[in-house]
């Protein structure tokens, strides 16, 4: 991949992301984030939630690797951000839930040969990640 | 109990070194479904110019939520922790982590804005070798949601 193949818009690719019951409780125990609420649906509902939900931080780190993989190098994530606007609830069955990333290239950096990757986020139709977006340098 | 407003402004020194392992890179980047093999094999990561196997981007939340943990188990922040819904989250590297780093974490309390009977508060942790070389700035927005919310 070199800057000038590159176009604002141009999709990177897409892809679907299952996290199920059991993806949370790994995804607890490797990130040391053990709110209840990631495994627990009567803590969850007891704070007004429909159920046990996925940490934002799982979709967030899952969702980025459609960006490492097209970058080559996921040392060349130099920044990445996102805000979490709706929780995706995680049902006690063996599929889980789907989550839906597509890529598009949001901006184009030529001094610092950086690309601003837009990525959409969603589940059950609706967007669970907004302005999510990672810089990377472009080799 | 109600969130302290007084919380904005506070830091939270650098705590106890994070020393990163190779296995809980790996255990990390299965946990996010992550399959490039930099995070896996030592001789990828090397090959792409990496002294060590490399974390994935989002690896550096650890660090930045053991350090969050001193504002939330702090009894005087008046946070329930079953109440907290994590509303943004940015990282900024300085460079890449990798296996073997020892980091430290100082925490930053940068606002606190009342909404409805909870608090939105902003983290931000600056992350730096043992050393004191910067790694990464992480920022973090809490939902400390009110009874209802």
């Amino acid at each position: 991949m070199n800057f000038s193949s590159l176009s604002l818009g141009q999709e990177i690719g897409s892809r679907t992301i299952s996290v199920s019951r059991a993806d949370l409780v790994r995804y607890a125990g490797a990130s040391g984030d053990f709110n209840p609420i990631h495994f627990n649906d009567r803590v969850a509902r007891d704070v007004e939630l429909p159920g046990v939900i996925a940490h934002g931080m799982f979709t967030m780190g899952a969702a980025i690797q459609l960006v490492t993989d097209w970058a080559g190098d996921p040392g060349a994530v130099l920044d990445y951000q996102t805000r979490f606007t709706r929780p995706v609830p995680v049902p006690d069955s063996d599929g889980g839930a789907q989550i839906a990333v597509v890529g598009v290239i949001g901006a184009l950096d030529a001094e610092h040969s950086t690309a601003r990757v837009d990525l959409t986020v969603s589940s059950g139709g609706q967007k669970v990640l907004v302005k999510a977006q990672a810089v990377v340098k472009v080799a | 109990m109600s969130i302290n407003p007084e919380l904005q402004g506070r830091s939270y020194p650098a705590g106890p070194v994070y020393e990163v392992g190779r296995e809980k890179i790996r255990e990390f980047a299965l946990a996010v479904k992550a399959t490039h093999p930099a995070h896996f094999d030592v001789a990828a990561a090397r090959a792409l110019g990496h002294a060590d196997l490399l974390a994935p981007p989002t690896f550096a939340i650890i660090v930045a939520q053991r350090a969050d943990a001193r504002l939330i188990e702090d009894p005087a922040s008046g946070i329930d922790f079953s109440r907290v819904v994590h509303a943004e989250q940015r990282f900024t590297h300085h460079r890449p982590i990798v296996a073997g780093d020892k980091l430290v974490a100082a925490l930053h309390v940068d606002t606190v804005r009342a909404m409805g009977g909870g608090a939105m508060i902003s983290t931000r942790a600056e992350i730096t070798s043992s050393d004191g070389d910067p790694v990464a700035t992480t920022r973090s927005a809490i939902l400390v949601r009110g009874e209802g919310q």
